[in-house]
C-alpha cells in the first residue's frame, strides 16, 4: 500500500452545468494534518463530501485506503464508513439526543458492546474532545457554537477512525477557542494516530496544525506543500492569500509561539 | 499500523497469573474479552496488533483496579496516558428530591408554567390593544399593506376549505336529523335543528377550529422563523417595533377575517342542510327559506357571529406568543408550532364553553 490514504484522481463534479472540480487531483498521507484552502465557492467542502461518498463525482475516482469509494455498497460501505469519521461545519448533532447519546449513535453499531461500557467510552470521547462532565446530559441546542463542534469531534471519533475530515472546525469559534480546537486536532492526532482532511479558512489553524497545504482554485487543487513552500508560490490568488496583512498577522502569531 | 480486518478477533492464552491478549483489541473486540479477563491480575498485551481508545479505556480502568500490564510499548503506553488524562471526572451529583416530593415539585413547576403561560398571553394582548390604540393615534405608523396581505392569507385562501366544511358539516346534520326526526312525523323541523345548531355553534365554532389550525401555526412559523434568523433583534435596533410590524397586522387581519368566514361558513351551512332535505325529505328550497325565516330569530346569527372577533383574538395572540417564544433551533419552532395549534383549538373551545354559559344566563 503507498503512503496516500486518500488518492483523488482527475476528479470532475458537476451540478448541472456548474463545474465545481475538473481534473481534481490529491493525496492525504498517511499521519499528516492536511489543510485544504480556497476561496469561497471553490468546492471545498464539496470535495469533503466527494471523498466522503456524499456526492457521486461525475468523473474520476476517490480511493480511500486502497478502495475505490464509488464503488463500495453494503458491508463494503459500512466498514469503510468505520474507518473515517467527519465533523460537519455546525456539529450537525442530532438535536433530539443529548451529547452523550450523540456519541453514542456510532457505538450502538458495535455488537456485544454493554450500555455501561458504551457509556463509558462515550463520556471518555466527550472529554477528549475538551468538553467538560456537565455537558454529557445537555442537548445541542443548550450549547455554545465552539462546544457543538467539540461535541460533534467527539462523535466522528466514537469509533477510533483512521481518517478525520473536518469541515471548517474553527469558523464561528472566537480566537481562544480557535486556538485551543487547533492545539486539540494536533494532540488528537498524535495521540490517535490520525489523518486529518481539514477545509478551512483560517489561516492561524493553518499555520498552527497542518503539515501540508491544498489550494484549490481553477477547478482543481492547485498547488500542495507546505508552508514554506506556500509562501514561494507566485500565482496572484495564492500569493495574495499567504502574503495578506491577515497572513502576515497569522505568521507573525505563529513564530511568536515557537 | 496494522489495518482492520473485516471480522476483528481477539485471542486470548489464559497463563499461569493472568491472561495474554493477541489479535486486535479494539471496541469492536471489547465484548469478546473471556470472562477470565475480569478476574486476571496481570495481562499480557505483547502480541497484540491493534489497540484503540476503547480498549486502552478498559485497560486504564484495570489498572486503577491493581491489575498489572505487560507489554506495552512505548507508543501504546503514550494512548493509555493520554485517555487516562482524559478520563472524564464526574461532577458531584447533587442530590434532587425523590419519589413523591419529586412527583409534587413537577406538578409544581407545570402549574407555576401553565400560570406564566396565562400571564404572557395577556401581556401580549396588551401588546396587540397598545399597538392598535397607537396605529389608531398615529394612522401613518400603521401597515396597510402588511394587513391586505395577511387577510388574503388567513382570510381569502381559508374560503374553499371553510365553505366545503360547512357545506358538508350541513348535509351530515340533515341527514342524521331527518332520520331521527322522521320517527316522530317531525321532519319539518330538521330546518330549526339546522339552522339553529349551524347558525349558533358550529359554523363558527369549526371555522374557528380550522383557522386555528390553518392560520395559528403559518404565525408561529413566520415569526418564529424571523426569531431564529434573528430579524426580530434586527428589527428592534433599527427602532421598528416589532408589536406594531408583526403582531398588529396579523391579529388584526384574523379579527376582521373570522367574522366574514363565520358568515360565509352559515350561509354554506344553510346550503348543505337545504340541499340535503330536499333530496332527503322533499323539502324544497323555497319551503327550506320559508321556515328558516318564519322560526328563526336572527339572534342565533348575532349569538353565533360575535364571538368570532373573540375567538380571532384567540387564535392570534396564542399564535404570535408562540412564534416569539421559538429559540435559535429549528427543533423549538416545531415544539412551538404544534404546541400553539393545541392551544388555540383548546383556548376556542373553552371561550366557546364560556360563551354558552353567558348567553344562557343573559337569556340570548
Amino acid at each position: 500500500m503507498s503512503d496516500a490514504i486518500i488518492e483523488v484522481r482527475g476528479l470532475r463534479t458537476q451540478f448541472g452545468r456548474h463545474v465545481v472540480h475538473d481534473g481534481l487531483d490529491l493525496d492525504l498521507r498517511r499521519g499528516e494534518i492536511l489543510g485544504v484552502v480556497g476561496g469561497s465557492g471553490t468546492g471545498k467542502s464539496v470535495l469533503l463530501r466527494t471523498i466522503v461518498g456524499l456526492n457521486r463525482p461525475t468523473a474520476g475516482t476517490v480511493r480511500v485506503l486502497g478502495q475505490d469509494v464509488g464503488a463500495l455498497a453494503g458491508p463494503a460501505r459500512e466498514a469503510m464508513e468505520r474507518r473515517w469519521g467527519v465533523m460537519f461545519q455546525g456539529g450537525a448533532l442530532f438535536s433530539s439526543l443529548t451529547v452523550r447519546e450523540n456519541v453514542e449513535v456510532p457505538l450502538r453499531a458495535v455488537p456485544g458492546l454493554s450500555p455501561q461500557t458504551r457509556r463509558g467510552l462515550a463520556e471518555l470521547k466527550v472529554s477528549m474532545a475538551g468538553l467538560p462532565w456537565s455537558a454529557n446530559d445537555k442537548y445541542p441546542s443548550d450549547l455554545s457554537g465552539g462546544m457543538r463542534k467539540r461535541a460533534g469531534l467527539a462523535r466522528a471519533l466514537a469509533l477510533d477512525p483512521e481518517i478525520l475530515f473536518l469541515d471548517e472546525p474553527t469558523a464561528g469559534l472566537d480566537p481562544i477557542g480557535a486556538d485551543a480546537f487547533d492545539r486539540l486536532i494536533v494532540e488528537l492526532r498524535d495521540a490517535l494516530d490520525l489523518s486529518v482532511f481539514l477545509v478551512t479558512h483560517d489561516l492561524d489553524t493553518l499555520h498552527a496544525c497542518c503539515d501540508r497545504i491544498a489550494v484549490l482554485a481553477e477547478n482543481k487543487v492547485l498547488v500542495s506543500g507546505t508552508m514554506a513552500q506556500m509562501l514561494r508560490v507566485d500565482h496572484p490568488w495564492v500569493h495574495e492569500y499567504f502574503h495578506g496583512p491577515r497572513a502576515r498577522a497569522a505568521m507573525a502569531t505563529g513564530r511568536a509561539k515557537e | 499500523m496494522a489495518s482492520l480486518s473485516a471480522d476483528p478477533k481477539l485471542r486470548s492464552t489464559v497463563l499461569a497469573d493472568g491472561l495474554r491478549l493477541a489479535g486486535e483489541f479494539t471496541v469492536w473486540t471489547l465484548g469478546q474479552l473471556p470472562p477470565e479477563a475480569r478476574t486476571a491480575r496481570l495481562l499480557d498485551l505483547s502480541e497484540l496488533t491493534r489497540l484503540d481508545t476503547a480498549a486502552a479505556w478498559y485497560l486504564v480502568g484495570r489498572q486503577a483496579e491493581g491489575v498489572r500490564l505487560d507489554g506495552l510499548d512505548q507508543s501504546r503506553a503514550r494512548l493509555l496516558e493520554t485517555v487516562r488524562r482524559a478520563l472524564p471526572r464526574p461532577d458531584a451529583e447533587t442530590a434532587g428530591p425523590a419519589g413523591w416530593r419529586l412527583m409534587l415539585e413537577q406538578t409544581g413547576r407545570r402549574m407555576a408554567a401553565a400560570l406564566v403561560f396565562l400571564r404572557e398571553i395577556a401581556e401580549y394582548l396588551g401588546r396587540f390593544l397598545a399597538a392598535l390604540a397607537r396605529a389608531i393615534r398615529h394612522p401613518g405608523d400603521f401597515r396597510l399593506t402588511s394587513l391586505v396581505w395577511h387577510i388574503q392569507e388567513t382570510g381569502l385562501r381559508a374560503v374553499p376549505i371553510v365553505a366545503l366544511m360547512s357545506f358538508l358539516i350541513g348535509v351530515v346534520l340533515a341527514f342524521q336529523g331527518a332520520a331521527q326526526l322522521r320517527q316522530f312525523g317531525a321532519e319539518v323541523f330538521v330546518i330549526d335543528l339546522i339552522a339553529i345548531s349551524v347558525l349558533r355553534e358550529l359554523g363558527i365554532l369549526l371555522t374557528a377550529i380550522i383557522v386555528a389550525g390553518r392560520t395559528a401555526s403559518a404565525l408561529t412559523a413566520s415569526i418564529g422563523s424571523m426569531k431564529m434568523n434573528e430579524e426580530i433583534d434586527a428589527m428592534r435596533t433599527l427602532g421598528l417595533d416589532p408589536d406594531m410590524v408583526l403582531i398588529l397586522p396579523r391579529v388584526l387581519a384574523l379579527v376582521i377575517t373570522l367574522p366574514i368566514l363565520g358568515l360565509i361558513a352559515n350561509l354554506a351551512g344553510l346550503a348543505g342542510g337545504a340541499l340535503m332535505s330536499w333530496i332527503e325529505l322533499g323539502i324544497s328550497p323555497s319551503m327550506f327559506r320559508y321556515r328558516l325565516l318564519a322560526d328563526t330569530s336572527v339572534d342565533h346569527v348575532i349569538v353565533g357571529l360575535s364571538k368570532a372577533p373573540v375567538f380571532a383574538l384567540i387564535i392570534g395572540i396564542i399564535g404570535c406568543h408562540a412564534g416569539m417564544k421559538v429559540g435559535k433551533d429549528a427543533e423549538s419552532l416545531g415544539a412551538e408550532t404544534s404546541r400553539a395549534v393545541v392551544n388555540a383549538i383548546f383556548a376556542v373551545i373553552v371561550a366557546d364553553a364560556l360563551f354558552s354559559i353567558f348567553f344562557a344566563e343573559v337569556g340570548l
